[in-house]
């Protein structure tokens, strides 16, 4: 909704369109209160939160200017109502996402303050649930909203989505900022959860608006939304009943979403078309093998390997030369894994890692070299980022005696 | 039986979205044990913030009435108990109490055959 308010009140006046969806969210609770929760609660929403624009529109006539793109428009009251209804519309309400989206990549704000402004102005989430998902602190995470936002309002207008060249140009840093999203809830950090899937789900939504656009819907991006389906249909796998960490050697796989994991299928078909193979492409195809494999032991890592090898090429980094790493042991055994470890280009990188650590502790442990893994699994209890990854690799040091 | 009206004063939730959304779930179970005790006669509705106000023998209008946020009536409800003392006990179980709300509980006045 901040979004569709943005597009008609003008960017520069974001924190208006804000504190018009904060009332309607009220006012709307305050109703629901007494009589009770609608059947479309959001459809009840986007109806308040269009009738409050359209007081505030006349209210304010005089003393603002709104969307320059609309201005005419919504100077005639003949024309005012409709104008905004046809903003409130479900293709007008995809679109100001899609607008929003891109408008919140601005090549002057940092990765993490993209995605920041992301989950803020277009999924809801508020500074706290922000600092909590981002292991950041509720001021820091204030300071990085506040000033974003401030950049954002300062821009003359969003960013026009029917243009192909600043499209194609701003295109990677949306990617990557889903990309980050969606992996902040499937390896997150946060102290309550090992696994996030409300992130998960918002990156899916948003990347689900991206496919429906022409100009959105390239190879790279079908190769990402089919990683991120194979990445979730995994999910439910890998969390015990308390909440705690499972291995990949130990998931239950019948607990992987089917559905979910056709779904992938489907959109990496898509992907499949043209020459260009990106870094979605790669880790898709790697996601799909694992989610494909009846079990760790049956995975076809050789193929794994080589697609870490094509990763390495396309985008390297010292997280992806350990998962190689780590792909090469299960292949041709321990030790060469842990040569494969010693060997990482700028492994200093690594070092606050705690699964950087846990490798080189499996790898020792399966080596039967048990005193060496027990020193690699407390460092990594020592790194760990919330009460899941420290139990697990405390259970870890229980392996070794 | 008799009635009484429950009038809500003040008790500001705050800003967030998630308080808000729990405050309105406790408001909903509150009036839902409440009904399914029997003592409601009437849910009644929220009130919004400004209004006018009436005054006096000339019956001036102004805008109003603004009284300080924790004065504000924000609703009402419509409440059937034994006694007063049994409507005040009934509105302890209140959410506005969190916030720092009251309930002013006034006895509907009854005909006396």
């Amino acid at each position: 909704m901040v979004a569709t308010l943005t597009r008609i009140f003008g960017i520069h006046n974001l924190a208006l369109a804000e504190d018009v969806v904060q009332e309607a969210f009220c006012r709307a609770l305050e109703i629901w209160k007494f009589r009770g929760v609608p059947e479309n609660p959001s459809a009840w929403l986007m109806a308040t939160a269009r009738n409050r624009a359209l007081d505030v529109l006349r209210r304010e006539r005089t003393a603002r200017t709104f969307a320059p793109e609309l201005t005419r428009q919504l100077e005639s009251e003949w024309t005012l109502a409709p104008t905004v209804a046809e903003e409130f519309g479900p293709t007008a309400v995809r679109d100001d996402e899609l607008r929003m989206m891109f408008s919140c990549c601005s090549p002057r704000l940092p990765e993490e303050a993209q995605v920041a402004l992301i989950l803020h102005i277009l999924c809801g989430f508020s500074v706290d649930e922000i600092a909590n998902a981002f292991v950041s602190s509720h001021a820091a995470i204030e300071k990085r909203i506040t000033r974003s936002k401030k950049l954002l309002a300062a821009s003359r207008k969003l960013f026009d989505v029917s243009g192909p060249d600043d499209f194609a140009r701003r295109l990677p840093a949306v990617q990557r900022a889903l990309y980050l999203l969606f992996n902040e809830g499937y390896h997150g950090a946060s102290p309550e959860s090992a696994i996030r899937s409300d992130l998960c789900r918002e990156s899916m939504r948003l990347i689900a608006i991206l496919l429906e656009s022409a100009l959105g819907a390239t190879p790279s991006t079908c190769a990402l939304a089919a990683l991120m389906c194979f990445n979730a249909a995994r999910l439910p796998a890998r969390l015990d009943l308390s909440g705690n960490l499972i291995s990949l050697a130990d998931q239950d796989r019948s607990q992987f979403d089917r559905s979910l994991a056709l779904q992938g299928q489907r959109i990496l078909e898509r992907a499949a078309t043209g020459s260009e193979v990106s870094e979605f492409h790669v880790e898709a195809a790697i996601a799909w093998v694992h989610t494909s494999a009846q079990s760790s032991e049956q995975t076809d890592w050789a193929t794994i390997v080589s697609l870490y090898d094509q990763l390495m090429a396309i985008r390297p980094s010292p997280v992806v030369a350990l998962n190689r790493a780590i792909a090469i042991a299960q292949r041709d055994g321990p030790q060469r894994g842990l040569d494969e470890i010693r060997a990482i280009q700028d492994a200093e990188r690594l070092a606050r890692y705690p699964f950087y650590h846990a490798a080189l502790g499996e790898l020792e442990l399966r080596s039967r070299r048990t005193d060496a893994a027990r020193r690699h699994f407390t460092a990594a209890v020592g790194l760990a980022r919330n009460p899941m990854e420290r139990t697990f690799f405390e259970q870890r040091i229980g392996a070794c005696r | 039986m008799s009635e009484f009206v429950f009038l809500y004063r003040g008790g500001e939730t705050g800003r967030s979205p998630e308080r808000y959304q729990q405050m309105m779930q406790k408001w909903m179970a509150w009036f839902k044990e409440l009904g399914e005790k029997g003592h409601v006669k009437d849910i009644g509705q929220p009130l919004e913030r400004d209004g006018k106000l009436v005054q006096g023998t000339a019956k001036k209008v102004t805008d109003g009435p603004f009284a300080e946020a924790k004065d504000v009536i924000g609703g009402y409800s419509l409440i059937v108990a034994k006694d007063l003392s049994e409507a005040a006990e009934l509105s302890k179980g209140c959410p506005i109490f969190e916030v720092d709300g009251q309930v002013e509980v006034r006895p509907v006045m009854k005909m006396n055959m």
